[in-house]
């Protein structure tokens, strides 16, 4: 599926700009996308290593294994196949928890981290498990309880209620974290039965 | 409502900064050689994502700079006029799972140009802030440990991100009219 739609975007793309006589946009934007996406990693690596060096300390501090027992249950049915103590639990629950608080910076070390733990568990490296999937549906339909960053722009725009937009937005983002978990169970079977 | 959130985000960072070095300390971690250690991966897994990156991303650009992404959304329009979704906020509901930070673009544009408190702005608020950049994540989630094949992640995240869309625009319409 990521094969085609890469390839259709790039396609469909280049085939319009062609007919609107302005091929010249397709060469600038592929080098400055590609700078672009260099410049993006780079800026990712001050970030992973300050959040990677806190969650350490909150690993050897026992901070974490703390917060993966007290969400055992969910964990549990969300990821069966993670055996019971992995340290992948405990990074998933970290990443979901920035997640929710809307700490969008701190999402992805944590998310990182997580994906390399589940790597671990892999028995075809490069290929995603079903944990793999069902971390990443959670993540992209993950509750948010305090959308800062629009709140921030509302609030520029001088709205008379800047926060209006939270209950919606939670009630909202609850809903697709719901479809996610459904959505994942369907898939998963799917999937599976797909392969015997 | 406003402060007190606009406050919660300023302390965020603070606070874990605080509190968890502390509690590391006091739970016996040698705070600053654990930090080192742990931040040590940082460089690794950003660099390993680079050529994902660059594929996911010039992929995108050229979609969005040629044009064909706003032709793709003027083909939605009618469809989507059907089930009551303006055409204003196609765009952004387009653009939101390729690019954060293009769709935030979009979305302060939006409230810009039809004000923070009417229905676009308000629905465009709420579209931003409750879906996700779905191909960002997958390409660098997956591309920091060299997964080239997704099975049904995208399909999942996609589903994700639509439900959360058609959620968006029902729940505005209920509650903004």
């Amino acid at each position: 599926m990521v094969n085609i739609i890469w390839l259709l975007m790039l396609l469909a793309g280049i085939i319009v700009a062609g007919f609107n006589g302005h091929i010249e946009v397709v060469t600038k934007a592929s080098l400055e996308a590609a700078q672009t996406a260099v410049n993006l990693a780079f800026e990712l690596i001050g970030l992973m290593a300050m959040w990677l060096g806190l969650l350490k300390i909150a690993e050897e501090a026992g901070l974490v294994a703390l917060l993966a027992r007290l969400l055992r249950p969910f964990t549990r049915y969300l990821f069966p196949e993670i055996p019971r103590d992995h340290p992948a639990i405990g990074s998933i629950i970290m990443n979901l928890s920035a997640n929710i608080l809307g700490l969008g910076n701190a999402a992805t070390p944590f998310g990182l981290k997580a994906m390399q733990e589940l790597q671990t568990l892999n028995p075809r490296p490069g290929e995603a498990t079903p944990a793999m999937c069902t971390f990443l549906g959670l993540n992209t339909g993950c509750l948010t309880l305090i959308p800062a960053t629009i709140i921030g722009i509302r609030a520029a725009a001088s709205s008379t209620d800047p926060t209006i937009i939270v209950g919606p937005t939670i009630l909202a983002t609850g809903f697709s974290m719901i479809t996610a978990v459904v959505g994942d169970r369907l898939l998963r079977r799917f999937y599976n039965g797909r392969r015997g | 409502m406003t402060e007190l959130i606009i406050e919660v985000s300023r302390w965020a960072i603070p606070l874990v900064l605080f509190f968890i070095p502390l509690y590391g300390h006091l739970r016996g971690v040698p705070v600053y050689e654990t930090f080192v250690a742990g931040a040590e991966d940082g460089f690794k897994v950003a660099v390993k994502i680079i050529p994902f990156l660059v594929g996911m991303l010039v992929a995108i650009g050229v979609f969005r700079a040629s044009g064909a992404m706003d032709l793709f959304a003027r083909a939605l329009n009618p469809v989507l006029h059907l089930i009551g979704v303006p055409g204003e906020v196609l765009p952004l509901a387009i653009m939101r799972p390729l690019s954060g930070g293009g769709a935030l673009g979009i979305a302060a544009e939006l409230i810009g140009n039809y004000g923070p408190d009417s229905f676009i702005g308000r629905l465009a608020s709420v579209m931003q802030g409750s879906t996700d950049t779905t191909f960002y994540v997958l390409t660098v989630y997956f591309g920091s440990v060299g997964v080239r094949r997704y099975r049904y992640a995208l399909a999942l995240g996609l589903l994700a991100d639509i439900s959360s869309l058609i959620a968006a625009i029902v729940i505005c319409r209920l509650m903004f009219g």
